[in-house]
């Protein structure tokens, strides 16, 4: 009816991917540990704050009005996927993914725990006795204590951290803080203690759609056929130009697969491209004195070829990987000039609907205006309000300052006044222009219409 | 599903979805293979030439969702409820008609914000208190701001309510009798009974009082008719029913200062006088009767709320 899941006691490696794996394990799991920790200007420097719907990440404190930075950064992420795919095939997979991670952290914890993949399996098939689940019980501890540490970080990027730190002792918790908590907890623990590989076999739709982005001149993981094959045993002695491949067929590319697949078989969608058979193959062809590399990254093309290293490398430059690199560099260039040009304020101007406008005496005209101030900055602003576009315009109301407090917006009527004759009855553009007192580039130039009654 | 004028369509549609619910199970166990060891099963298909799909057997826990999946539509539908033609009230629905009915259950047991306002006798005091002047203004916003302004400095025909120049008085209790009766004008037509040349006459004799020569030997034809038709409502020296009998319920305006209601040209003062400010159906007045349709902590912060711009 289904079939029962075979589980894959990998067997560790050590080598240049390893570490490359460990690196950005590190890289990423300390600045996901870290960030809540850090303190800017008297807050928590990284806050995603839900319920006042204002996101504090440094300096920067961003408002729903700013959602298209938001949006920008998921194409840049879209982008990089494209490009470091279309370059070195599933790179994130391999070594970024939060699958991959925490899989390598919870296998680390395993391994410390259980022993080496032979010791984990010969535990498994054991009968139950008080040793076997005394280790059991450890490693689930621990991996739950890490479950939960990480659950925690996550919600402390919405919830104050020091606040949430506060709560632990008495589990103070509120009630969406303790179902995050456990929520993501339990899916790391589960993820990555349980269902490892068979979320990227099954689950994870981006292991589907690879192949749309790859191409003959993509870097993938791949077995050099021509050189392994036919693959067999070699005894003590035989002639190394004997009819034989490289391959002894040790199988040790099967045993450290984290998903469990022969890479020998060629590319295949199981495959994340972490590198480990490479870095288990290498040791072996160096025990036999033969070059590294039976498992390597190389393209279809190059092996189709026979292409070298300096011939790989330029075909990395073809017009797909320059068309995606281009509008990566493209998109985040605009993503920092429009963040560091970004104005933290706003101005709504909305005039009355009715009445259309006033005669006043001295030959004037007015119009009524609600000014609608959003201060986004962290600081007390004052704005300064003046208008221009017809001949004699100017405001008529007592205000023509306007204090808003930090993060506040505020409302303001404003009366303007124009001479009878500076424009034509109905509607005549004009332009209010409000500036900071403190900060002139905070500045912003609203359109309105002043309108003359008949 | 209670909208449906024959209870056919909601078996109709009850029996779609039960259906549609079989199928998915059906479609599920028909064609998934147990087969899991031997040479892979292939489905038959074959795409771009050589793509051929196996039919492996379904990992178990994502057999387990599948199935989930349907037994929890069915708990939902129910509960819901979304089969037949259960009808959902507020009691036996799960979803938003219940959060709906407890929010307004909530609403109406919590004290009104606005209901304190309801029973406030001192208005004066009501109008330096400053959250229920930000409501106030809310309330001005909403219900004002058409023919006054957001400013309050009113429109052709409809008065200034920040210059302290007040047509029925200037104290609270008599702005909020404006608010909640509501006014209109008072002032006759004067077509008929004066000739043309006697309302031009008049008109002048307006603008010069304003202007504080109407006691030039030119108008003294005009004062004589003044004394004569105007003299009741805006008073010997001009300066309005308010200010000259103390009366709240005349509005005529002062005509010594710079203030004009309708405009301060003469074509528009001829027009006044001629057809008069006053409706011809008193039950539709341009400042309507609000008692009808708001409550009376409304009109009280309205009223203080107005009295506050007059006092800026």
């Amino acid at each position: 009816l289904y079939a029962a899941h075979k589980k894959i006691y990998v067997r560790s490696t050590s080598g240049l991917f390893a570490r490359w794996r460990w690196t950005l394990v590190w890289l990423t799991q300390v600045i996901f540990f870290g960030l809540p920790w850090l303190t800017w200007n008297g807050r928590q420097a990284v806050l995603l704050h839900l319920v006042e719907r204002k996101f504090y990440i440094f300096s920067w404190v961003f408002w729903p009005q700013d959602v298209l930075f938001l949006s920008v950064l998921l194409i840049i992420s879209a982008y990089s996927l494209f490009f470091f795919t279309a370059v070195a095939g599933r790179l994130w997979c391999g070594y970024a993914c939060p699958q991959t991670v925490y899989t390598e952290i919870f296998q680390w914890i395993e391994e410390k725990i259980e022993g080496d993949h032979v010791a984990r399996a010969k535990l498994d098939k054991a009968p139950m006795s008080g040793r076997k689940f005394a280790i059991k019980s450890l490693k689930y501890m621990v991996w739950a204590v890490f479950a939960l540490w990480t659950g925690f970080t996550l919600v402390s990027y919405f919830s104050p951290v020091k606040e949430l730190l506060a709560s632990i002792p008495t589990f103070g918790f509120g009630p969406w803080e303790r179902f995050w908590i456990f929520f993501y907890g339990t899916f790391t623990f589960v993820f990555a203690g349980s269902l490892r590989e068979q979320v990227c076999r099954y689950m994870c739709p981006y292991a589907r759609f690879q192949s749309v982005m790859f191409d003959p001149d993509t870097m993938v993981v791949t077995y050099d056929e021509a050189r392994g094959e036919p693959r067999g045993f070699r005894r003590r002695g035989e002639d190394p130009a004997a009819a034989r491949g490289e391959c002894i067929d040790c199988g040790i590319c099967v045993q450290v697969c984290p998903t469990g697949v022969d890479i020998r078989n060629g590319l295949q969608y199981e495959c994340i491209g972490c590198g480990v058979c490479i870095d288990a193959c290498d040791p072996i062809m160096d025990k036999l004195n033969q070059p590294r590399g039976l498992v390597r990254y190389t393209t279809e093309n190059a092996l189709k070829q026979g292409w070298e290293t300096s011939e790989i490398t330029h075909h990395i430059m073809r017009p797909r990987t320059l068309i995606y690199g281009t509008i990566l560099i493209g998109i985040i260039m605009a993503f920092f000039w429009g963040l560091f040009a970004r104005i933290p304020m706003r101005v709504d101007v909305i005039r009355d609907r009715t009445p259309t406008g006033r005669e006043v005496s001295g030959g004037m005209v007015e119009n009524d205006y609600m000014l609608r101030f959003m201060n986004m900055t962290e600081s007390t602003q004052t704005f300064v309000i003046s208008v221009d576009g017809l001949d004699g315009i100017h405001i008529s109301s007592d205000k023509q300052q306007v204090t808003v407090d930090p993060l506040r917006n505020q409302e303001e009527i404003m009366v303007v006044q124009a001479p009878k004759e500076s424009g034509q009855v109905g509607s005549n553009r004009i332009y209010f222009e409000i500036v900071s007192v403190d900060d002139p580039n905070m500045k912003r130039r609203e359109k309105a219409a002043f309108l003359y009654p008949k | 599903m209670a909208d449906f004028i024959s209870g056919f369509w909601d078996l109709y549609v009850a029996g779609f979805v039960a259906f549609s619910l079989l199928l998915c199970l059906i479609l599920m166990f028909a064609n998934m293979t147990s087969q899991e060891s031997g040479a892979p099963q292939l489905q038959g298909h074959v795409w771009d030439e050589n793509l051929r799909e196996y039919n492996n057997p379904l990992p178990r826990w994502w057999l387990i969702l599948f199935v989930g999946t349907v037994l929890f539509s069915i708990v939902y539908l129910v509960i819901y409820p979304g089969f037949g033609n259960r009808k959902s009230t507020p009691e036996n629905d799960a979803g938003l008609r219940r959060e709906y009915a407890e929010e307004i259950r909530q609403a109406k047991a919590a004290p009104n914000n606005l209901e304190k306002y309801a029973g406030t006798q001192n208005l004066a005091a009501l109008a330096t208190d400053k959250d229920a002047m930000a409501t106030g203004q809310r309330l001005f916003l909403t219900y004002c701001t058409q023919c006054h302004g957001s400013s309050g400095r009113g429109s052709k025909g409809y008065p200034n309510l920040t210059d302290n120049d007040w047509l029925y008085g200037s104290s609270p209790e008599v702005i909020r009798t404006s608010i909640s009766e509501g006014r209109a004008g008072n002032m006759t037509p004067f077509k008929g009974v004066l000739s043309d040349a006697e309302i031009k006459m008049m008109a002048d004799y307006v603008l010069a009082l304003s202007k504080g020569k109407s006691e030039e030997p030119d108008y003294a034809q005009a004062k004589g008719i003044y004394m004569q038709r105007c003299v009741t409502c805006h008073g010997v020296e001009g300066k309005g029913s308010f200010l000259s009998f103390e009366a709240t319920d005349i509005g005529a305006p002062n005509l010594t200062d710079d203030i004009w209601l309708f405009g301060g040209d003469l074509e528009t003062i001829i027009d006044g006088i001629k057809t008069g400010h006053n409706e011809p159906m008193p039950a539709i007045k341009p400042m309507p009767t609000w008692k009808l349709f708001l409550d009376d902590a409304k009109l009280n912060l309205l009223a203080a709320y107005v009295y506050s711009l007059s006092k800026k």
